[in-house]
């Protein structure tokens, strides 16, 4: 050929670009089979938007309807489109925005400041920017939204309550904190979740499963459709709707007979423990711990002095006064310290070690130290029981009959919290221990007299209001316990507790329990179609008043209503804690109380000035 | 035997059906890379997929046309369009409106064309009729003032133009005068260039060995001249006692060096020991180059010296000649700089998207990245982003081989022409595909910097296409008349 002196170097052409493209193919291999950029595209290209399942709703035992949702509607912004609209010379209208939102101008940039310091803060993804409009509020700015690209709305539902009653039963719902998110990772941050009482109890049920729109975003931010036409997307499955055990009528009257007061109320159905009505005072309106009012309420409801917040039914502990001579009385007898036919002589106020508050007779039988609500036969009760055969060597003896006593008095449910219950915000009674005693007085330093006190409920025992109603269900039963509860289902139905007192221990018990309704302390307030049992306690207190106590059941044959009624630093058991406890087991078993003074009357009265209605 | 018979039997169609396969897959993911949700048709002339098919129905039209020109033609009137197309660029250069800051479109009522793109066909004309003329030989000052004149004159007018990536397309020519006859140490020497240059400014800030003043750039690109020396003086001058005295003494000065470093007495500068290292070498080679009389070592001497220079006055180029944003690119190349939201936006976005497609893609349409816009100029400079995340590793190695296959059936096509000037036209074809393919995907892919020029083919666009097939259906013009003269 002409002129061709170097058609080799074809070869060296061929070469260089098979290399080339060689390299190539090496590093498209890195790209897309080594490296993962998977995660990255989807981070870029797929929005995740959250939707939200409708929280289960709330009935009370009788299918009314306690707790339901209403929608609010949360204010989103995404910052890249405000940016992007600001590079296009149509900067966001600040200022009607303001007037729209009704905030000022410093807290919109507090807000926006607020936002960008997120954890977790992307200017793609829309943030949270005002939360909980109401359905009002909505309206106004929803005519407007067109004009404020970078905002867009979502719909939340917060809690509505039917009746102002029952806050610290129901429990409310608050944003989830740092932890809560830790521990599960199905919330993320700015969700709702139970934080208290029952919607805490039952989060799991009562949230559902939220769903998720996988959605194409676009690199300015707009929404291009869904990915894969919604094949990932995953639909929203509704709460459960739950039903408490609750009669919301009983809890409003108990919640109303509290009021200007400070005590508790726990009403069981002893063959069932279902809790009807558990009430607390001073309480609040569950309605004001919802919506964008929470935060400021919480703080307002925090620092009363007079701790509304507390639940005095699961958190309240009280020496549980003369009440506890009905438990004394079946653990006397169970443990051989005394039969009914005992009689234990009486010097009124001149009686020792103990003496009695009480006129009456003397000597006494059981029945009658019940009726009279005697100090020196429960005395010489306990006493005969832990000094049942003597001492014995090194107080063995004694010991082993002040364990078995505690084991007794334990299973109608004293000491430690229920802990197979759904109610939350319980704390632990207290039966004190052998090593208690021993820690405090030495192994040998303590004997029946030592701790005394125990003999009519003044001593180191401690209760809550719960238990000492459960203990009530326990005599109600005659030998048993259901493990109280709210949640109103077979389950917990399960949870049986059997006593370890025998079941002909009882009727003199209850015998006593009604007369003391009948002719003792409990005689004033006697109802006439109902026969009741209770007991009074007025428990000293070292802060003022005594306070006032009084358990009791009804009917007395197959019982229907064990109740616990406590109210602090007001007076004599019969004086308010017996009423209310009486209105209350009326109202329950009739369906209305026909005693309009009374209710009036304790509806109205006070008992501690502080005390605030929320 | 009418004309065409003569076409029918005589074409190419290898290269036919490789022009129509990539023109028809790029057609495919012009669609896939501009698609918008609500575009129901590849065929919706509102969007750029419908366009680009009348691009490709009218370049399938002029491809005819020129097949039916006589080949003689573009020969004969080589220089005559090479003078009307440089005076076309000038103009362009002063009427052209600013469009993104490029001065490159001359705007006719609807249609807009970019002289630059038509511009490599008829240089690669003129440079073949130059380089064909009778006893043209690349030995003399004057052939190659010729030839570089040629190449640079649109070339500059083009940066002008403030369209420096298409400038450097003109870079490609460098294959031509290669595969004509220009020493192979030329090339060579650009290949040092460039090596040297990036080992200089990607190591420029690290120390060598704690000292502050050695750069390790500079360490590294003077012991890599010191090897390339002795390899060069092994193998390619067979010379077996030159290297063998000369890596006995860098070996033992850098041993000396390494061992006192060690020791902590004084730290070592490595930059004056290897400094130290090439000064003896030169000393030593000329020594030899006087002893024996040999032109040579006088040359290796000569390229030790010149090096040394060229590397201290790297940083130099890179830092005052090259423009901010120029830095920029290559530093992100070299992945000095990691700057996802500016200029590295483009490449990082284009990586994420080509590496999401895994082996076998995302399939067609369903790419996310491209889909929603996160690559800017997806569907033109960026389109190969849409084969990497749709087709996958798969598709992306295919669409590489259709490529090599097209390459070297354009080699294969020039070396059995008979006259030089098909011949040289035909690599001047290679080159610029080549050009276009390498720059194009290596920076798509993170290997080149970002350089604003098409894929062949591929790139929405219908002067890029038109230009592509005047430049490839000329030759096969050529190469008809050239198969039908040997039947």
């Amino acid at each position: 050929m002409i002129n061709d002196s170097f058609s080799n170097r074809q070869y060296v052409i061929r070469i260089f670009i098979a290399v080339l493209l060689a390299i190539f193919v090496i590093q498209l291999f890195n790209l897309q089979l080594i490296k993962d950029y998977g995660e990255q595209a989807d981070s870029n290209a797929l929005l995740r938007r959250t939707i939200y399942a409708p929280r289960g709703l709330i009935y009370d035992r009788n299918g009314v309807l306690l707790v339901y949702n209403q929608p609010t509607y949360d204010i989103l912004i995404t910052m890249h489109e405000l940016r992007a609209m600001a590079k296009n010379n149509t900067p966001l209208d600040t200022l009607e925005l303001c007037q729209t939102l009704s905030i000022t101008k410093a807290e919109f940039d507090k807000r926006i400041k607020e936002v960008k310091n997120r954890i977790g803060y992307s200017p793609r993804v829309p943030q949270r920017f005002i939360t909980q409009l109401s359905p009002a509020e909505y309206a106004v700015l929803q005519e407007k939204l067109h004009r404020f690209p970078g905002f867009t709305i979502q719909g939340r539902t917060l809690r509505n309550y039917t009746y102002p009653v029952a806050g610290h039963a129901l429990g409310s719902i608050g944003e989830v904190s740092r932890r809560m998110i830790e521990k599960d990772s199905y919330y993320k941050q700015g969700d709702y979740a139970g934080v208290s009482g029952f919607e805490k109890s039952y989060e799991v049920a009562l949230r559902g499963q939220n769903g998720v729109e996988i959605l194409l975003r676009d690199v300015a931010g707009r929404i291009q459709g869904r990915y894969k036409k919604g094949e990932f997307d995953k639909a929203a499955v509704a709460g459960d709707n739950l039903t408490v055990t609750l009669d919301v009528q009983l809890q409003i009257l108990a919640e109303e007979l509290l009021q200007g007061k400070k005590g508790s109320v726990v009403a069981i159905e002893p063959s069932t423990g279902e809790i009807l009505a558990m009430a607390s005072n001073p309480t609040w309106n569950p309605g004001i711990l919802v919506g964008r009012e929470r935060s400021h309420n919480y703080s307002v409801l925090l620092n009363d002095p007079t701790k509304p917040l507390l639940n005095r039914a699961t958190q309240g502990t009280y020496s549980p006064g003369s009440t506890f001579k009905t438990l004394q009385a079946l653990v006397c007898q169970q443990e051989g310290g005394i039969t009914p036919e005992t009689l234990f002589a009486c010097n009124g106020p001149a009686s020792s070690p103990i003496r009695c508050t009480h006129h009456h007779g003397s000597p006494v039988n059981l029945v009658s130290a019940i009726e009279q609500s005697c100090n020196p036969y429960f005395w010489n009760a306990y006493r005969a029981t832990l000094e049942r055969g003597g001492y014995g060597d090194r107080n063995a003896n004694f010991k082993a009959n002040y364990e078995r006593w505690r084991n007794d008095m334990m299973s109608f449910g004293l000491g430690p919290k229920f802990k197979d219950s759904d109610i939350p915000d319980q704390v632990n009674g207290s039966i004190p221990s052998i090593k208690t005693y021993d820690t405090w007085y030495g192994p040998r330093g303590w004997r029946a007299i030592t701790i005394r006190s125990n003999s009519i409920g003044q001593g180191e025992v401690q209760v809550t209001p719960l238990q000492l109603a459960n203990a009530i269900a326990v005599i109600a039963n005659e030998g048993y316990y259901i493990t109280p509860h709210l949640h109103k289902c077979d389950s917990m139905l399960q949870h049986k507790h059997n006593s370890l007192i025998d079941k002909k221990y009882f009727p003199v018990v209850k015998e006593g329990m009604w007369r003391v309704c009948e002719f003792g302390t409990g005689k004033w307030y006697k109802l006439d179609s109902i026969s009741m049992c209770g007991k009074t306690g007025t428990v000293d207190n070292s802060h003022g008043r005594p306070h006032s106590l009084f358990v009791g059941f009804a009917p007395k044959d197959n019982p229907k209503i064990a109740i616990a009624v406590v109210i602090e630093t007001s007076g004599f058991g019969a004086t308010w804690a017996n009423p209310i406890a009486s209105v209350l087991i009326e109202q329950y078993l009739t369906g209305q109380v026909k005693r309009p003074e009374l209710v009036d009357r304790l509806k109205t009265s006070s008992t501690d000035p502080d005390v605030k209605k929320y | 035997m009418s004309r065409n018979i003569s076409i029918k039997s005589s074409i190419d169609w290898p290269i036919v059906f490789l022009y129509l396969a990539l023109v028809f897959l790029g057609w495919l993911n012009v669609y896939g890379a501009s698609f918008d949700y609500d575009q129901t048709s590849i065929f919706d002339f509102s969007y750029r997929s419908g366009k680009q098919f009348v691009w490709i129905i009218c370049a399938i039209g002029l491809a005819g046309i020129i097949l039916l020109i006589d080949s003689r033609f573009f020969q004969s009137f080589s220089t005559l369009f090479y003078v009307m197309m440089i005076l076309l660029l000038i103009v362009t250069a002063v009427v052209a409106p600013d469009v993104k800051g490029s001065r490159s479109w001359l705007i006719l009522g609807p249609l807009s064309i970019q002289p630059a793109e038509f511009s490599k066909f008829v240089t690669a004309l003129a440079l073949a009729k130059a380089m064909s003329r009778y006893g043209f030989k690349l030995n003399s000052f004057k052939n190659y003032l010729l030839t570089g004149l040629i190449i640079a004159l649109p070339a500059l007018i083009i940066i002008m133009q403030k369209e420096t990536g298409s400038a450097l397309v003109y870079a490609a020519f460098l294959l031509v005068l290669y595969r004509e006859g220009m020493p192979g140490l030329i090339p060579l020497i650009g290949f040092c260039c460039v090596v040297l240059f990036i080992i200089v400014i990607r190591f420029s800030d690290v120390p060598f060995a704690g000292v502050e003043a050695a750069s390790m750039g500079l360490v590294i690109a003077f012991i890599l001249m010191l090897l390339v020396v002795l390899l060069f003086l092994f193998f390619y001058k067979s010379d077996r006692e030159t290297p063998k005295y000369l890596s006995l003494g860098y070996l033992s000065v850098f041993t000396l060096a390494t061992l006192i470093h060690l020791t902590g007495w004084i730290p070592v500068n490595f930059l004056y020991v290897s400094l130290f290292s090439i000064g003896a070498s030169v000393i030593y080679l000329c020594v030899n180059a006087i002893r024996f009389r040999l032109r040579h070592y006088w040359l290796i001497a000569l390229f030790l010296i010149g090096f040394t220079g060229y590397c201290y006055s790297a940083e130099y180029i890179f830092e005052r000649i090259l423009e901010p944003h120029q830095q920029m690119r290559i530093k992100v190349v070299l992945g000095m700089e990691n700057d996802p939201r500016g200029v590295g936006y483009n490449v990082n976005q284009a990586k994420i998207a080509i590496g999401s497609g895994g082996f076998f893609g995302k399939g067609f349409l369903n790419g996310t990245q491209t889909k929603l816009k996160y690559v800017p100029e997806q569907d033109t400079d960026f389109i190969f982003c849409t084969v990497g995340e749709e087709f996958g590793f798969v598709g992306s190695v295919v669409l590489l081989m259709l490529y090599m296959f097209f390459l070297f059936r354009l080699i294969r096509m020039a070396e059995r022409q008979r006259e030089p000037f098909a011949r040289i036209y035909g690599y001047s074809v290679v080159g610029i595909f080549f050009f276009h393919i390498a720059i194009n995907i290596g920076m798509v892919i993170g290997l080149a910097p970002v350089i604003g020029i098409p894929l062949p083919f591929f790139s929405y666009g219908g002067s890029s296409l038109w230009s592509f097939t005047f430049l490839l259906f000329i030759f096969l013009r050529l190469d008809i008349s050239q198969t039908a003269r040997v039947h």
